[in-house]
């Protein structure tokens, strides 16, 4: 892994975007990294496309701004692919994830030229069937360590399983669902 | 940083010795203005026609009408007196007038 | 040696605040400092500190309760930015010219209008004449050792102090983070124990003063300001043996052969050393001074920072609009006329308002104008807009 590497999520308001990248910095600093988390701030509204992003690295980052050119970029609704310019300043040896149940093929034809690798996940579908709900974050998460390596896979799934027995102490039956989300994302995570 | 109290403080004073904000170091500091300085007219008061109504003692601004042990208005209190006259305004029997102040 | 974490700037603040357990807190919620006090009530609730936390209904109150509390002899403090820092107005001049040393947390965001909630710093530059102490950071590690420095330095010249970052940029954003243990925290900032209060004896406070003692009263309190610098540097220096983190009322970057500095405050000072990072990589003599004192400023550091470079340019996030310079360009500019510092040439950079992007890019053309001046000796416009739709 090279010393920085930023990423960019792209979703709506209420999806979770912004706390799954806030959970990624926190599984990036449990490995020793410095971390970066941060949503790009304005009236907040269900629905409306939101912006957030991650600097993980060695060495402190001392830039304050948002990302232009981003190692990865995930994308937590599918349907932002024609409302937002995702792949803008993407690097082509980065990489897109995208919540979808289509294939990397399928997609890539919206993805305006976009060259590098794309990478789908139907985080929805392992929601459902997991946790019962639609809750995108937890899998998009596991898909984007998996796929960007910010985070080794073992210690990754270590810290999880800690976090999850801190933030459900109160109710421990969500949390093998919760696991059992991570561990399918990573393994069903399509390159192409 | 000093904690001076009033009547230390004057027109003298320096910047370095002022209290900070100003701060006043103890209560009732109002008793040592000698507002009665501003007088120009003063009250008298003629005993004999006095019948102890007491109107003009709570309309003093300047409490400067005393109540005796015994319950009777004293003499008026020439310190802090103005001379507003409000005591003679209000008296029902003319027994307190007001005159040039000779100071 | 510290605690090693990750939080938001507010999140830092308010965990200084806990580790200090102040007496009072009386506080108004707006964004983007509403967290602060959102995270300290809940330490209230969890019984983690015993301050008496007073919900007021405005930001003016806030101040107020805080002004009551520390003429009581009480520690007091609040957060608040953009608006509710305007609210406070009145009674930020009080609380100085009281000499009542509260701290408050300033989360600077833009004032209206139009209307916008992001950062930059027309809210606490518009009271900077109010007689606090200023402090701001760069980063969420720098907010939380200002805040464990505050009330040190407002107690020993009876100042109040604002402790300022910028909102979202810092105030929102997850970052690393190392904390002082909590006992250090306490044997740090100590006990307050003012000299007179009005719990204290006979006592009265605010009183009005007629023109033969108003004047003494501020030169007094103009006094306060000018010790402060020495105060901040020895109270920085205690710090620094506690925790090896080293501040001053500056911070030079680059500068010992620096050609051309930029002069800025606040979060974009660090993504102006990424840019002055990359153009020292190809050979540009390129600096920075980071001003972390702003009240009080430091006039003499500046101008001999600035004496031997060619050329610079003053950041200002907030506007003046007296149609020819910002804030800090001013103040910089009076700093190289006391000092009779002619040579180099200066310009005044307004950016950033109301949340403009500041990137790495927006600070290497600010160096690309400077090279400019450089090379045609013709300064141009000195009073220039940064990323700006044309």
């Amino acid at each position: 892994m090279k010393d920085i590497v930023e990423i960019r999520w792209h979703g709506r308001g209420g999806q979770g975007a912004k706390t799954a990248s806030l959970l990624l910095a926190d599984a990036a600093f449990n490995t020793g990294k410095f971390v970066q988390g941060f949503p790009e701030y304005g009236p907040e509204r269900m629905g409306a496309p939101i912006t957030a992003y991650n600097r993980i690295s060695s060495e402190r980052s001392s830039v304050h701004s948002n990302i232009y050119y981003p190692d990865y970029v995930v994308v937590v609704d599918e349907t932002l692919l024609s409302a937002v310019d995702v792949t803008a300043g993407l690097k082509a040896e980065g990489a897109i994830v995208i919540n979808s149940a289509k294939t990397p093929a399928e997609l890539r034809p919206l993805l305006r030229g976009y060259a590098g690798k794309v990478c789908t996940i139907d985080a929805g579908k392992i929601s459902q069937e997991t946790l019962g709900k639609n809750f995108p974050n937890t899998p998009m998460l596991a898909a984007i360590v998996k796929v960007s390596g910010v985070v080794a896979v073992e210690e990754f799934i270590k810290d999880m399983d800690a976090s999850f027995h801190h933030k459900f102490a109160t109710k421990p039956q969500v949390i093998g669902g919760n696991m059992e989300a991570l561990k399918r994302s990573m393994e069903e995570v399509t390159v192409g | 940083m000093s904690n001076l109290k009033a009547k230390d403080i004057n027109e003298t004073i320096t910047w370095k010795e002022i209290t900070l904000g100003c701060s006043v170091f103890e209560g009732g500091s109002a008793e040592l203005v000698n507002t009665g300085d501003w007088r120009t007219i003063k009250p008298v008061i003629d005993m004999e026609k006095c019948k102890q109504c007491m109107l003009c003692v709570p309309v003093c601004p300047d409490m400067s009408i005393p109540v005796e042990e015994d319950g009777r208005r004293g003499e008026f209190n020439l310190f802090f007196c103005k001379g507003c006259g409000i005591c003679a305004k209000v008296c029902p029997f003319d027994a307190i007038t007001m005159i040039k102040d000779e100071k | 040696m510290g605690i090693r974490e990750r939080l938001s700037g507010n999140e830092a603040i308010a965990v200084a605040m806990k580790q200090i357990n102040p007496d009072v807190m009386g506080a108004f919620p707006i964004t983007p400092s509403t967290e602060i006090p959102q995270y300290f009530s809940s330490y209230v609730d969890n019984g983690e500190v015993d301050t008496e936390f007073i919900a007021v209904e405005s930001e003016h109150s806030a101040m107020s309760t805080c002004i009551g509390a520390q003429a009581a002899g009480c520690r007091a403090i609040s957060a608040t930015s953009s608006c509710g820092l305007s609210y406070m107005h009145e009674m930020l001049y009080v609380a100085a010219s009281d000499r009542l040393p509260i701290t408050l947390a300033v989360s600077c965001r833009a004032l209206s209008g139009p209307i916008n909630i992001n950062n930059d710093h027309s809210d606490a530059m518009s009271v900077r004449d109010a007689g606090w102490l200023m402090l701001f950071a760069e980063t969420n590690q720098e907010a939380y050792d200002n805040y464990l420095q505050a009330m040190r330095i407002a107690e020993a010249v009876n100042l109040p102090i604002m402790i300022c970052q910028d909102g979202f940029i810092t105030s929102h954003a997850i970052e690393n983070i190392t904390l002082v243990e909590d006992d250090k925290v306490k044997d740090f900032v100590g006990e307050y124990k003012p000299e007179y209060s009005l719990l204290k004896g006979s006592m009265a406070v605010g009183p009005y003063a007629t023109p033969a003692f108003y004047i003494e009263a501020k030169r007094q309190q103009a006094q306060a300001m000018i010790d402060a610098k020495d105060v901040i540097r020895s109270v920085s220096a205690d710090f620094e043996k506690m925790t090896g983190r080293k501040y001053d009322l500056i911070e030079e970057y680059e500068m010992k052969d620096a050609e051309r500095a930029i002069i800025i405050i606040g979060s974009s000072a660090g993504t102006a050393k990424e840019a002055i990072r990359g153009l020292r990589a190809t050979g540009e003599k390129v600096g920075l001074i980071k001003i972390r004192s702003f009240r009080p400023f430091p006039a003499e550091e500046i101008a001999r920072a600035l004496k031997n470079v060619k050329v610079f340019a003053v950041m200002d996030k907030a506007d003046s609009f007296n149609s020819h310079c910002g804030p800090i360009f001013a103040e910089v500019s009076a700093a190289m006329c006391v000092a009779n510092i002619n040579n180099p040439k200066g310009i005044n950079i307004i950016y950033g308002l109301g949340g403009r992007d500041v990137r790495v890019e927006s600070i290497e053309r600010v160096f690309a104008q400077l090279d400019e001046i450089v090379k045609t000796g013709d300064v141009g416009e000195s009073y220039r807009y940064l990323d700006v739709r044309e």
